[in-house]
């Protein structure tokens, strides 16, 4: 276990190395002058070189790359160009409101399609299991801005039993935290739905059909004792794996979301300092981003033998 | 006659949808950029079917418009991303070793970004118009079709025929082109299906957050993003785009499920 946890981890290290790589490059990329940008146009030229040797920008890009890298490694992400503040901090303040809305979304999400999907490989091609899927289609069919602009108009503008603007942190008042949520995790919950009801049925659909499922039929075991014990614990565990990858794919998809819900995460983080040229808290986004996604799926394949005793983590 | 039901309803969906795209690069009810300040805000009529957007511009006329876009964006974003996604899989899965570890190791890292994300970082690159955005998306997918191809390619090339054809004397270039790739087509054109959704899907997205085709030039995301203002006095502005997108989702999905079916008949029956 802990030789597979340690050759795991060494796995990830060429991963985020190249991910630091690509994000270096593409920041450099971008035409114009980061310091330009930063000081106007106006400003002297003694003012912008001055500006590039503290930066460091005046030295070769390799050198530039290991420094940033050695920075990184300590937690310095740099500053945000527009404030001055520190990077770091910004991104795992705006990264809370991220992580609630996509945890409990993917979570309560998971919670309706692991029953759904077994119930409708259960009765598969039956009139329900058409239901289902149907259903499940159509959730994964609608764009998630639109869904949640739907929500809006109709709780928050004509019943009027949300707000429909603004956000309080959790650490000052949960409930009233909450009320914020409840669109946003609502509306990333039905998408999910969709694209997990999916899987878990076809996962369930493999599972009902292997030789110990007839057997514990055979053998008088009731119906839904084999429904509960032998095929929903191994149809969760392919469902798993999909929900690493969902976490991950949400993160980078969160933006339209709190785009939609006004509300202050990463993703807005990002788009906003897309549009500003800040380029420190781009890089800082892009790099967190993938790092939690590689983490996740590490954590996901770390707790794959909970679901799945035959594999070993050796 | 579940399959069939998928295949009629998707088919039809998208039939639309490419028909109104079509439609468009020839002829829309009025010209979609036209601003008309006196025929503002206009619910839908007999004049205007679906009426008009807070500069006076026909909804209807946009909707088609936006259809082109979408279309053509998704469609030469999937190519490329077939297109060097397909090579780099079959290079990679055939010669294996040295250059395989290499450019799956890269392949991987660039994997380790969402999608989305990858392609909204490249867009700060290529800034916002269609090609750039053609290029972003391309980028974005390309690393998932060559762990497809790859796979599949891995399993192909220990099938007996590939060795009968080395075995007879035909090139590795020629056994690659000849017997590998015409079997990897199968899972290929599966995932080029739900890759059309999922771009048409993330174009919009782009476009929403105003990183993707810049106004004025109307798709369905950036129109949906200018309707926000008026969500609750005029209601059709969202609802036209909105519907678009969904339903041209629902198309692509439905068709892919059939595909699969097709091509994978182990789901179709229990």
């Amino acid at each position: 276990m802990l030789g597979y946890l340690a050759r795991r981890l060494a796995m990830t290290v060429p991963t985020l190395l190249l991910v630091a790589i690509a994000v270096f490059t593409l920041v450099r990329l971008i035409p114009g002058d980061p310091v330009q940008v930063m000081l106007g146009d106006a400003a002297e030229p003694a003012q912008v070189a001055q500006m590039r040797a503290q930066l460091g920008l005046d030295q070769p890009i390799p050198l530039q790359f290991v420094h940033w890298l050695a920075k990184l490694l300590t937690g310095d992400f740099g500053h945000s160009i527009t404030d001055n503040l520190a990077v770091l901090p910004l991104i795992l303040e705006r990264f809370q409101v991220s992580a609630i809305i996509v945890l409990v979304a993917v979570g309560l999400a998971a919670c309706v399609a692991v029953p759904a999907g077994l119930v409708a490989a259960w009765r598969q091609n039956s009139a329900l299991d058409l239901a289902v899927v149907g259903s499940a289609t159509l959730l994964l069919s609608i764009p998630s801005f639109w869904l949640g602009l739907l929500l809006l108009l109709l709780f928050g503008l004509k019943l009027k039993w949300l707000p429909v603007i603004g956000y309080v942190p959790f650490s000052e008042n949960f409930w009233q935290a909450m009320v914020f949520m409840v669109l946003p995790i609502a509306t990333l919950t039905m998408i999910e739905i969709g694209v997990l009801t999916r899987m878990a049925r076809a996962a369930s659909i493999e599972v009902l059909r292997l030789e110990y499922v007839t057997h514990a039929r055979a053998k008088g075991v009731p119906e839904w004792l084999v429904l509960g014990r032998h095929v929903l614990p191994n149809a969760f565990a392919p469902t798993w794996t999909l929900i690493g990858l969902v976490l991950g794919h949400l993160l980078g998809g969160i933006a339209v979301i709190e785009t939609v819900f006004t509300l202050p995460g990463l993703g807005r983080l990002l788009v906003d300092s897309i549009f500003a040229r800040d380029y420190p808290v781009v890089q800082g986004c892009l790099l967190f981003t993938a790092v939690i996604y590689v983490v996740v799926n590490l954590i996901v394949d770390l707790c794959y033998p909970l679901f799945d005793p035959r594999v070993t983590l050796a | 006659m579940k399959v069939r039901a998928n295949t009629a309803i998707g088919g039809s969906l998208m039939a639309l949808v490419l028909g109104a795209a079509v439609t468009a690069a020839f002829w829309t009810p009025f010209d979609p950029l036209r601003v008309n300040l006196r025929a503002r805000l206009q619910p839908p009529s007999s004049l205007y079917w679906l009426g008009t957007d807070e500069f006076g511009r026909d909804v209807l006329s946009r909707v088609m418009a936006g259809a082109a876009t979408s279309v053509v964006v998704a469609l030469l974003t999937v190519a490329l991303a077939i297109a060097v996604g397909v090579m780099v899989g079959v290079v990679t899965g055939y010669l294996r070793g040295w250059t395989d570890r290499v450019i799956m190791a890269v392949n991987d890292a660039l994997l380790a970004f969402p999608g989305i994300l990858l392609a909204l970082a490249v867009m700060i690159v290529v800034g916002a118009n269609k090609f750039g955005l053609v290029l972003a998306l391309g980028l974005a997918y390309i690393p998932s079709v060559a762990r497809v191809v790859r796979g599949t390619v891995l399993s192909i090339r220990e099938k007996e025929y590939i060795e009968a054809s080395r075995v007879i004397g035909n090139s590795e270039v020629y056994s690659m082109l000849r017997h590998v790739l015409p079997n990897a087509v199968a899972p290929v054109a599966v995932l080029a299906t739900s890759m059309f959704g999922w771009v048409l899907l993330a174009e919009s997205a782009l476009s929403f957050l105003g990183l993707g085709v810049p106004p004025p030039a109307p798709t369905w995301g950036n129109m949906l993003a200018a309707s926000r203002p008026y969500m609750e006095s005029a209601v059709w502005l969202g609802m036209a785009p909105g519907l678009c997108i969904a339903l041209t989702l629902l198309g692509i999905n439905l068709l892919g499920d059939s595909l699969r079916d097709r091509l994978d008949p182990r789901m179709a029956h229990g």
